[in-house]
């Protein structure tokens, strides 16, 4: 596979190592007061789908950044590469 | 190429002098792609042969006069050549011979070379007297799946007798047994356009796309170029097929821009455009040159493909129709023209369509009698110089090691039996759609050619142009070659036009689908090197076995080493006419790469031996090396294990000497191996206050604290010390073998969860040598070495103290206060490249305190002694309760995996506890890995009460020690247990103890 | 009909006229007791337990494509019950039993052969846990013993054992483990339990469940709707995408696991090798071919084919542990979807939804547990309890804080 690096441009995916769903991405706040529930299923629950999946790579063999690959899970077709810092802070995240 | 002799079609002819030095070659006709000049010698099963350069093995022993060249997997069943291609099922041999032994290698693509040494396989003694062709008598008895219904009583006779028999008698060729002396490459290649096949498609196609300019990769498996057009007899335009070869291949060849690839077979279609593909450099010579590849494994790159892989002609069933002799039209006729031999003086043809009749008219030009042409079709056209049975079948044969007559139903019923000597078959072209179906593309039917072609879900990026894609004539396929290197190119921007291509011949297919003979009671092969006939099919048919994966799994159809090229097909259609449905109803087996069978040597390339993976060495190794260390593989780093002195005998006197003298005055060991990260930024206190699972928020600059890192499921990760140089710069150790993950995950939380926080860091393992300085000289050691103007004393620089300084006269340098080891130790940093000259200044330094240097063991008894967890403690499933830290994770912040942490299993009232375990006979070993079992009573796994996690002796204590879990260990100190270790009979009684076995109030840290 | 070598002998003479279809195609009916989702080896043998044990026949067995075409077609065919945890030796060394006498059991010869299994170890810490766990697999009723390297050599001298880059120190050895025919292993659970009664509904795709205040009460399928009293998915590989109809999200990730077959030799691996400082597992099946396979090619995917860096890899590790492969030709790879769970152990287990259960998880170890499992979830739908040997099997364990880990990765499903 070849993933498309924001910065780098076309890489082989064998420079990349693997994490999984880009989820991880949203750690629930641990104060919150169901906070056993929503780390709970967090860390251990998966959507898991046949189709297009969110996904974190870390290219290691590289510049260490961490992207978000938008692939299929039934193609491989890869349609959109981000940096995960940029979509960690759409999603909110900050400090 | 223009020293060969071009087909000539003059005809066969026994005037010896038209075969050169043909000697001995009986079946040599005239003409042919061989080079007559350079006459090569080989040997067959001991015996020796002469062929032509030019030559592949199969063609050199057919000129020979030689048809059995194999026997069949199941009933042994002689065999002669069935293709004259890779999809070869029956011509398969041992190459070559001792550590270089190939076993089952095709004969139909061996290329000849002189010296060349081959072996038939899978039988005993002879290939002539095969003892196990028994099998083919008994071959009533051993049907498709006979195996699953028998073999199953008594009992135990399964693994001792039947199965025995059974592997002895199965396989094919034998494995040399010995290292391959040959060395294999890989490499990477980038393209824009990667054309597979140089056929003509190929060639048009090549020939389109060089001349745009475009980056160009033509691979072809054969080693000429040409395809099918070094087979046929018809020219292209005014000159012959050849010479357009040749013309084409010279001006590709000119073009910078193009690269071509023969004897390179295009194996795996993978995501991306991206294709594996081995090019075969030294196959065709008795040994690769010196220091130079057998092979190289290439992953080509491309922005768009297209496959020109052509087809494969499939056979008709019929009554024993395996015996040599018997062979595909189109190979027979490639053989004729190409290689200019002949299987046999006599031969016929059965065919169900109009390229059989090729075949006929080409070998009644090179002057071989064609006896019959028998066509399936009632209207087929006639063939000039033959008898035509048209409407007729070839119903059974004779011949006992190669074909004597065939017998054949004509059209009006009578059956007449005809001496040949071997028998062309074509029941029709398959396109060779394998590599549009390695991503799990399904190929859809066409009846007008009665084949598979590609459909809609190929590759993305893939084109198929030519027979491939059921253009089967060669007009077709120069003109859709050269047009889809067209539309390919266009996808990227260049603009072409396609190639001026040649007149060429432009027939129509007419095939009338025809794919067994009904008639007889015998077996007719479909698979011919499984030995599955019809009547497996039929069988799995009744047995309700039907889904096409079933019938392939229950009969083991295309499973041999051709992976059904010639046989597939066939079954397919078996099983639809018994299922009663159509073909593309019954759907076809998946198509799995590689494309033909690759050596595993490719795959594995350079990685062997002491070459399998990197390795890295500390800073200190060349001193280590020269001071008599014994090395030790910790990951992928060599480290020193210990350091042998003249007159030791026993590792363990070594280890003992080291532990004894650093305890007692200095000791040093090389410590880089750990992992160091660099934190940086306003908040890298924040962040390692949320990476480690204790506060760091208040660690003070100039200090060092313990730090304990859990995954986010609220096991321990990992645990190293933090040292702040600056209120915003902190260096990070992580134990040796997480260091690579504990760096990718800080990346992680640094990126994904807090992308705003201010730090930034770095792992510097390589770029700092670190070295433990450890016991109670150690102090009086540094001195030595740590510029005056820094204060170490005890006061200015106490335990998990750390500074920035100088050494040796400026040399930069970080110092910290810590200690594994349980003494009053230090580690001292400076740039990797005074790495080995730091070794050797710390022991000239230390040289009045008797300064040892010190491995892995010692280190390892040390920090047992002490009570240290690494590895065997932290291994993934060990919270921090369980190490005796549960109190340190912190309860006031957010850290990764404190919320997990407060899971109910992760503090069970008898949670396991780290403890130390002492023999109660000093003499006695603690083993670990051993089971901790109640003094009395039964042992198994339900009265498991923990387990031995480290063991080392103690120099120190005088006996064995080790740490341990043990279920509410920390309550049972003073306990007698047993240590219990089955797997090797032994069973020891050990006392559980504080796993600080030395120094428990830690005064010799402070001192 | 009952098979044996003297049947074999009386068709052989008689034309093979009086073979009879393995199992029946029959209509699928309204309502069933159990309606297990999906024709794998476990859905399979928990049919037959379940006819054959509990006397529950009423059941169908519904299968998307043709019986046996999942992982239990596609796998490496290693039985082995040496695993270290409590949770799941005692599961295992029951599988382990019951493979030991199937083929008497269900008539059907699966070839099971009990080769022995070799996990090699190339440092003190790994012969140390190794240690642990043949300790613990005896003490669970298993068998096992710790080779030095020469006893390793004594077996095996082709290995690489003078130019190693991780020399061998010894193994683990664990004699009866072994392998088994795979396919035979559907097709035999298939016909005893489509002789026991069951119904085997091929080319029946389970499109959605039917749930009614908190009860299952059946699938719709593209047959159209079949009624039961209990549904028991059972689609390793595709769990996520089952169960999802049922609105559930399961601690699973889909992932892809190539597999290996060398072209056909003639005897030169007796039994299973496990290299330990590389991704790569070695037997020769009866027919001859190598077969072989590594690691996962670790992203997310449902598409049953991996890419060429993991076969690379690897056979890189092949060649490194027995350098006179390089001649030896493959022949062929696969690649089948495993359903990864977050500690590497399975689930055979109720759901929250009354009357629907749930198997799954296996990870790539679900070939070798396919008795225990069929026997454990057969348990389970019949009496409404866990077995003893599958107590720890719950899908509530992470909540729980009682993972079972054998690697000690944690909840990251491609590690394990």
């Amino acid at each position: 596979m070849i993933i498309n690096h924001p910065i780098l441009g076309p890489r082989d995916a064998q420079e990349f190592t693997y994490l999984g769903d880009a989820s991880l991405i949203e750690r629930p706040d641990p104060q919150a007061e169901n906070a056993d529930e929503t780390f709970h299923d967090y860390v251990y629950l998966r959507d898991n789908p046949a189709g297009e999946h969110q996904e974190l790579w870390y290219h290691e063999q590289g510049d260490r950044s961490w992207l978000v690959v938008t692939r299929n899970t039934l193609t491989h077709e890869i349609t959109d590469v981000q940096l995960a810092r940029d979509a960690a802070r759409a999603r909110g995240r900050s400090k | 190429m223009s020293d060969m002799t071009v087909n000539s079609g003059v005809a066969f002819t026994s005037d010896r002098a038209a075969k050169g030095t043909a000697k001995g070659q009986s079946h040599r006709l005239t003409g042919g792609l061989v080079e007559r000049a350079k006459p090569l010698s080989f040997t067959f099963d001991g015996k020796t042969f002469q062929g032509f350069e030019g030559d592949t093995l199969a063609s050199a022993l057919m000129a020979n006069g030689v048809k059995l060249m194999g026997r069949s997997f199941k009933y042994h069943r002689p065999r002669g050549v069935l293709t004259a291609g890779s999809e070869e099922p029956n011509a398969l041999v041992e190459l070559r011979s001792g550590a270089r032994q190939e076993p089952n290698t095709r004969a139909t693509v061996a290329e000849l070379y002189d010296g060349l040494e081959a072996k038939s396989q899978n039988r005993w003694p002879s290939l002539e007297h095969d003892m196990l062709s028994i099998n083919d008598k008994l071959s009533n008895f051993l049907t498709a799946g006979f195996y699953y219904k028998t073999f199953m009583w008594p009992k135990t006779f399964w693994e001792k007798l039947y199965e025995p028999i059974i592997r002895r008698a199965a396989g094919l060729g034998s494995a040399s047994g010995e290292e391959d002396p040959d060395v294999y490459d890989k490499g990477f290649l980038h393209c824009d356009l990667l054309i597979i096949g140089a056929g003509p498609a190929g060639l048009a196609a090549a020939l389109t796309a060089g001349r745009s300019g475009a980056r160009v990769i033509l691979t072809e498996e054969d080693f000429l170029l040409g395809g099918r057009l070094n087979a046929e007899s018809f020219g292209l335009g005014d000159m012959s097929g050849m010479d357009w070869v040749g013309q084409t291949q010279a001006e590709l060849a000119a073009m910078d821009n193009v690269r071509i690839l023969p004897r390179c077979t295009v194996i795996g279609s993978y995501d991306h455009g991206v294709y594996g593909a081995v090019e075969r450099l030294a196959d065709h010579v008795l040994a690769p040159e010196p220091g130079k590849p057998r092979q190289i494994l290439w992953r080509i790159y491309s922005k768009r493909a297209l496959l020109c892989a052509g087809s494969t002609e499939r056979p008709i069933a019929f009554e024993n129709n395996d015996r040599p002799g018997i062979m595909l039209a189109g190979a027979m006729r490639a053989y004729a023209n190409r290689w200019a031999v002949t299987p046999d003086q006599r031969v016929a043809i059965f065919t169900n369509n109009d390229d059989g009749h090729r075949t006929a008219t080409d070998l009644i030009a090179k002057g071989v009698e064609v006896a019959a042409v028998v066509d399936t079709r009632a209207d087929a056209p006639t063939v000039e110089g033959t008898e035509l049975f048209a409407g007729a079948q070839v119903v059974d044969t004779k011949g006992k090691l190669g074909l004597e007559w065939i017998r054949i139903r004509t059209a009006s019923g009578v059956t007449r039996d005809i001496p040949v000597g071997a028998l062309g078959v074509s029941g029709g072209w398959n396109p060779n759609v394998h590599l549009t179906c390695h991503q799990r593309g399904k190929p859809e039917w066409r009846e007008d050619i009665a084949a598979f072609v590609p459909a809609g879900d190929i590759p993305v990026g893939m084109s198929v142009a030519g027979a491939a894609n059921g253009a089967f004539s060669t007009s077709a396929a120069l003109r859709t070659g050269a047009d889809s290197a067209v539309a390919s190119l266009a996808a990227l921007g260049f603009d072409v036009a396609p190639a001026d291509l040649p007149e060429a011949e432009d027939a129509p297919v007419n095939v009338t689908p025809f794919w067994f003979v009904k008639e007889g009671k015998g077996r007719a092969w479909i698979d011919q090197q499984n030995d599955v006939t019809v009547k497996d099919v039929k069988l799995a048919h009744q047995e309700n076995f039907r889904s096409v994966e079933h019938l392939k799994r229950y009969t083991t159809l295309g499973m041999a080493t051709d992976q059904g090229k010639t046989s597939n097909m066939g079954g397919l259609a078996v099983m639809a006419e018994l299922a009663g449905k159509e073909i593309p109803q019954i759907g076809t087996t998946i198509f799995r790469p590689p494309y033909t069978p690759v050596a595993m040597g490719t795959f594995g390339g350079r990685s062997r031996g002491k070459e399998f993976r990197p390795t890295r060495l500390t800073p200190s190794h060349k001193w280590a090396a020269e001071n008599g260390a014994t090395f030790v593989e910790v990951g992928q780093w060599l480290r020193a294990q210990w350091y042998e002195k003249p007159g030791e005998t026993h590792w363990r006197q070594s280890v003992d000497r080291e532990a004894l003298a650093t305890r007692s005055s200095v000791g040093i060991c090389d410590v880089t191996t750990l992992g160091k990260i660099d934190v940086q930024g306003a908040d890298a206190a924040t962040f390692l206050n949320r990476i480690y699972a204790n506060a760091f928020g208040k660690l003070a600059v100039g200090k060092v604290r313990y730090g304990l890192m859990l995954r986010e499921d609220g096991i321990c990760y990992d645990d190293g010390t933090a040292a702040r140089f600056a209120e915003d710069h902190f260096v990070v150790t992580t134990t040796t073998a997480n260091a690579v993950v504990v760096y990718r995950n800080m990346e992680f939380a640094r990126q994904c969860l807090w992308p705003d926080l201010d730090v930034q860091i770095i792992s510097t393992t390589e770029a700092w040598a670190q070295f433990a300085v450890a016991g109670p000289k150690s102090r009086d050691l540094l001195r030595k070495i740590v510029d005056a103007d820094h204060d170490i004393s005890n006061e200015a620089f106490p335990f998990m103290g750390c500074a920035e300084i100088t050494v040796c006269g400026g040399v930069r340098a970080r110092l910290f206060r810590i200690s594994f080891s349980g003494e009053m130790a230090y580690e001292i940093a400076v740039p990797t490249r005074y790495g080995n000259a730091m070794m050797e200044a710390l022991m000239e330094a230390g040289e009045a305190f008797g300064a040892t240097p010190y491995g892995t063991e010692a280190l390892g008894v040390m920090r047992i002694e002490k009570g240290h967890v690494t590895g065997n403690e932290l291994n993934g499933t060990t919270t921090a309760l369980n190490i005796g830290l549960g109190r340190m994770v912190s309860q006031k912040k957010d850290s990764i995996g404190t919320v997990n942490s407060r899971r109910e299993g992760l503090n069970a009232e008898d949670a396991l506890n780290l403890v130390g375990l002492k023999p109660v006979a000093a003499t006695e070993p603690v083993v670990p890995g051993s089971h901790l079992m109640a003094e009395t009573g039964e042992v198994h796994a339900k009265t498991d009460q923990g387990y031995v996690t480290s063991a080392a002796y103690s120099p120190h204590i005088g006996s064995s020690i080790g740490l341990g879990f043990l279920k509410n260990g920390s309550a049972r100190m003073g306990e007698r247990l047993r240590a219990v270790n089955p797997l090797q009979g032994q069973e020891v009684l050990v006392e559980v103890v504080s796993a600080h076995f030395i120094d428990p109030e830690g005064e010799r840290l402070r001192g | 009909m009952r098979y044996s070598g003297l049947r074999v002998i009386k068709e052989a003479l008689t034309g093979h006229k009086g073979w009879t279809p393995q199992w029946r195609n029959p209509e699928a009916k309204k309502h069933y007791d159990v309606i297990i989702i999906g024709g794998g080896g476990h859905g399979l043998a928990t049919a037959y337990y379940l006819a054959k044990v509990h006397g529950v026949t009423n059941v169908a067995v519904l299968e998307k494509g043709y019986i046996g075409g999942g992982n239990v077609g596609r796998n490496t065919t290693i039985i082995r019950s040496n695993y270290l945890l409590d949770g799941n030796e005692p599961f295992y060394e029951l599988s382990l039993k019951l493979w030991e006498n199937l083929e008497q059991d269900f008539n059907y010869n699966a070839m099971v052969s009990q080769r022995g299994i070799l996990n090699l170890f190339h440092t003190d810490a790994q012969r140390d846990a190794a240690r642990r766990r043949g300790n613990a697999m005896i003490l669970n009723g298993s068998d096992a013993e710790l080779l030095d390297q020469d006893g390793v050599r004594a077996m095996y001298p082709f290995m690489d054992f003078e130019n190693a880059r991780f020399p061998i120190k010894g193994g683990l050895l664990h004699r009866r483990g072994g392998t088994v025919r795979h396919d035979a292993v559907a097709w035999g659970y298939a016909r005893g339990a489509d002789m026991r009664g069951v119904d085997i509904i091929q080319n029946c795709e389970v499109t959605g469940f039917k749930i009614e205040d908190g009860k299952c009460l059946g699938v719709e399928t593209t047959k159209g709707f079949i009624g039961a009293n209990k549904v028991a998915s059972c689609v390793a590989g595709s769990s996520s995408r089952v169960m999802e109809k049922a609105g559930m999200r399961l601690p699973i990730e889909s992932h892809v696991l190539q597999a290996f077959v060398s072209e056909g030799l003639k005897p030169l691996i007796d039994g299973v090798i496990t290299f330990g400082a590389g991704h790569f597992y070695v037997s020769q099946s009866d027919k001859g071919g190598l077969v072989f396979g590594g690691d996962l090619d670790m992203y997310n995917t449902y598409a049953q084919r991996g890419n060429l860096p993991v076969v690379e890899d690897v056979i890189e590790s092949g060649m490194a542990l027995i350098p006179s492969l390089g001649r030896v030709r493959l022949l062929r790879g696969w690649g089948g979807v495993m359903d990864m769970s977050m500690d590497g152990s399975p689930f055979i287990d109720k759901t929250h939804i009354d009357g629907l259960y749930f198997n799954g998880g296996w990870c790539y170890g679900g070939f070798k547990a396919t008795p225990a499992s069929g026997w454990c979830y057969a348990h389970l739908l019949a009496t409404g309890n866990s077995h003893e040997v599958a107590t720890e099997y719950r899908l509530d364990r992470f909540k729980r804080g009682y993972a079972i880990d054998e690697k000690g990765v944690g909840p990251q499903p491609n590690l394990h």
